[in-house]
């Protein structure tokens, strides 16, 4: 379409006429402070997030960054369904390690209810968090590595997560938003064969991981972009509230698995490894590293993994066996009286908290003894994290706000609950 | 807990274990920031690592008289503990002092905090909505707020200095 108000005369632009006049080109270049919007749906923010950016050239003089666009009501709906039916809100947020959400939450019901879940369940749920430990930590190192220009990288975390993502599919029928736990245990058993399935995607995945290793750890513009880059203080980082590989890569040596062990973790021959500088090369190689600890930990998993019930046999808490619910009456009144009233959780509060890929992950939550949570409040690792971006890149380059977002890793389903 | 209880006996009004064994205290508002500062600096305790803050609508539960409850929780890396505090706002008053001049990390949470139930923070240095917009009425975790509530539809804001890319006369 032609644009039909052409301007008669051309007025001096001092924006983009600067090098017609030959005195302007040994002047300075002009630079105006100005406002950029970066998201809230921008190819470099993972999640939605609209980071109000204000710059004086290149150089990020303030940095604002807004949240909200994708919030969903996470507690306000909690109270209002099930204790169960929560269960599908917690997958959503953390998109990408949606089992680890979903465990973290039943292990603060079932601390509420004092419940102790049986061991092999136990085993299934440590499998389960660290095939997601695996795919999240895939997705932050592979964009990282795309959003530093380099496309294989991303291709080898991807074809890694498509093989966990099948595995996953084939234990819990769900590639991403799995809902795989139930109170008391979890959904259903592991697939006949499966363990042996994984182990052979996981001797692919360590190749994988090797070769995005050799391809980003000494490539020179990786290391230029995220050496020295986004770097925090161990102290600032533990001011803001920091957790997990965001916190271990300044060198605090923070991990729940090992200081208050759940499940079983305790039984398990892993390292933490624990970064030095703070900065964003520091975070992507504990991520790097992190993935092989998990890749450790579940072969350890699958091997000693004992057999027996996978969920508590109680009918006031799980649900009777199909046989039951269609032959008994008492099945049939405990089948009903769970799926309509829900659990009945006994009056209390009670404050949890399990490693997620990204950090700690607490749950507080507040049952006023019925078939519904009171209250449930999340405390993402996301939130804090986010909230230290402006402390990390004010004053810094525009350039600089991309690794620092990537490896951080801010997943905006929990930030924004 | 203990220790804080014998810092500062006036500061505390309520202790108690719950169920799971999770030891609470329950603070006066006033004092808050002076139990923190003793959580925080106490060379035994170093609780630094700022957990996190929310609210609790105690307005259907057995006692709902003062009706908001605040909760904190702080962790300390030294002692690998967490310590949970509590403090209780009436409706008519709901102000606490911040906590941000002491925890970087408490400024967002504070926000939010506010978003959702209203409760004023005292000396946070910039207390506005952090999740929803600012022409939002009521605030949504409030007990009363209905689950299916609607807000009014708000005119589009105007926009300064807008450029809106080649080929256009520069007006939307």
């Amino acid at each position: 379409m032609a644009d039909p108000v052409k301007p008669e005369s051309h007025a001096p632009n001092p924006d983009t006429d600067a090098y017609a006049h030959e005195s302007e080109l040994e002047s300075h270049l002009q630079t105006k402070r100005m406002v950029i919007n970066m998201g809230p749906s921008h190819p470099a923010t993972h999640g939605t997030v609209r980071l109000k950016v204000e710059l004086e050239g290149e150089t990020i003089v303030k940095i604002d960054p807004e949240i909200g666009f994708l919030h969903r009501g996470f507690q306000k709906s909690c109270e209002n369904v099930t204790w169960t039916q929560c269960l599908p809100y917690t997958d959503r947020l953390n998109y990408l390690s949606a089992m680890m959400n979903n465990f973290g939450f039943l292990n603060a019901v079932e601390k509420l209810i004092g419940l102790e879940i049986p061991e092999r369940a136990q085993y299934i749920r440590v499998i389960g968090s660290e095939l997601h430990r695996l795919t999240d930590h895939l997705t932050c190192v592979g964009a990282t590595g795309l959003e530093m220009g380099g496309f294989a990288p991303f291709l080898f975390a991807m074809e890694f997560r498509e093989l966990l993502h099948d595995r996953t599919a084939e234990l819990t029928g769900a590639r991403l938003t799995t809902s795989f736990g139930r109170v008391g245990g979890i959904n259903r058993d592991l697939p006949e064969g499966w363990i042996q399935k994984v182990h052979k995607s996981l001797d692919r995945g360590l190749e994988l991981i090797d070769e995005m290793d050799v391809l980003l750890t000494r490539n020179r513009i990786f290391v230029d972009r995220t050496k020295g880059t986004g770097v925090i203080s161990a102290e600032d980082a533990i001011d803001f509230g920091y957790t997990g590989p965001a916190l271990r890569a300044c060198g605090v040596d923070y991990d729940i698995r090992k200081t208050k062990p759940y499940w079983v973790y305790d039984r398990f021959d892993f390292d933490v490894p624990v970064g030095e500088h703070g900065d964003n090369y520091d975070r992507y190689l504990v991520r790097l590293e992190e993935m092989r600890q998990s890749v450790r930990i579940l072969r350890q998993a699958m091997d000693t993994i004992p057999a027996g019930p996978i969920i508590v046999d109680d009918w006031r808490i799980a649900l009777p066996p199909k046989p039951e619910v269609y032959g008994t009456i008492e099945g049939v009144m405990s089948h009903f009286k769970l799926v309509m009233e829900g659990i009945q959780v006994p009056a209390g509060e009670v404050y949890d908290s399990t490693e997620a890929s990204n950090g700690e992950l607490g749950w507080y939550i507040v049952s006023d003894g019925g078939g519904r949570p009171y209250k449930v409040h999340v405390r993402a690792p996301g939130f804090p994290v986010l909230a230290a971006v402006p402390h990390i890149i004010e004053g810094k380059m525009l350039a600089d706000l991309i690794p620092t977002f990537d490896t951080i890793n801010m997943i905006g389903g929990e930030v924004e609950q | 807990m203990d220790r804080v209880s014998a810092q500062l006996p006036e500061a505390v009004a309520d202790r108690y274990v719950d169920r799971t064994g999770g030891a609470w205290a329950v603070i006066h508002a006033d004092s808050l920031p002076k139990v923190a500062a003793f959580l925080k600096n106490d060379p035994e305790l170093e609780f630094k690592l700022f957990g996190s803050i929310d609210g609790v609508d105690r307005l259907h539960l057995a006692e709902n008289d003062p009706r908001f409850e605040v909760v904190y929780f702080l962790y300390s890396i030294k002692r690998h503990e967490h310590v949970r505090l509590k403090v209780r706002v009436s409706e008519s008053q709901p102000v606490i002092p911040s906590l941000t001049p002491l925890f970087r990390g408490a400024n967002w949470w504070e926000r939010l905090t506010f978003d959702f139930y209203g409760i004023r923070f005292d000396g946070h240095p910039d207390l506005r909505r952090i999740l929803l917009y600012d022409e939002f009425q009521g605030h949504p975790l409030r007990k009363d707020y209905a689950l299916r509530d609607r807000q009014p539809l708000i005119p589009e804001r105007p926009i300064k200095d807008i450029f809106r890319g080649p080929g256009t006369s520069g007006l939307s």
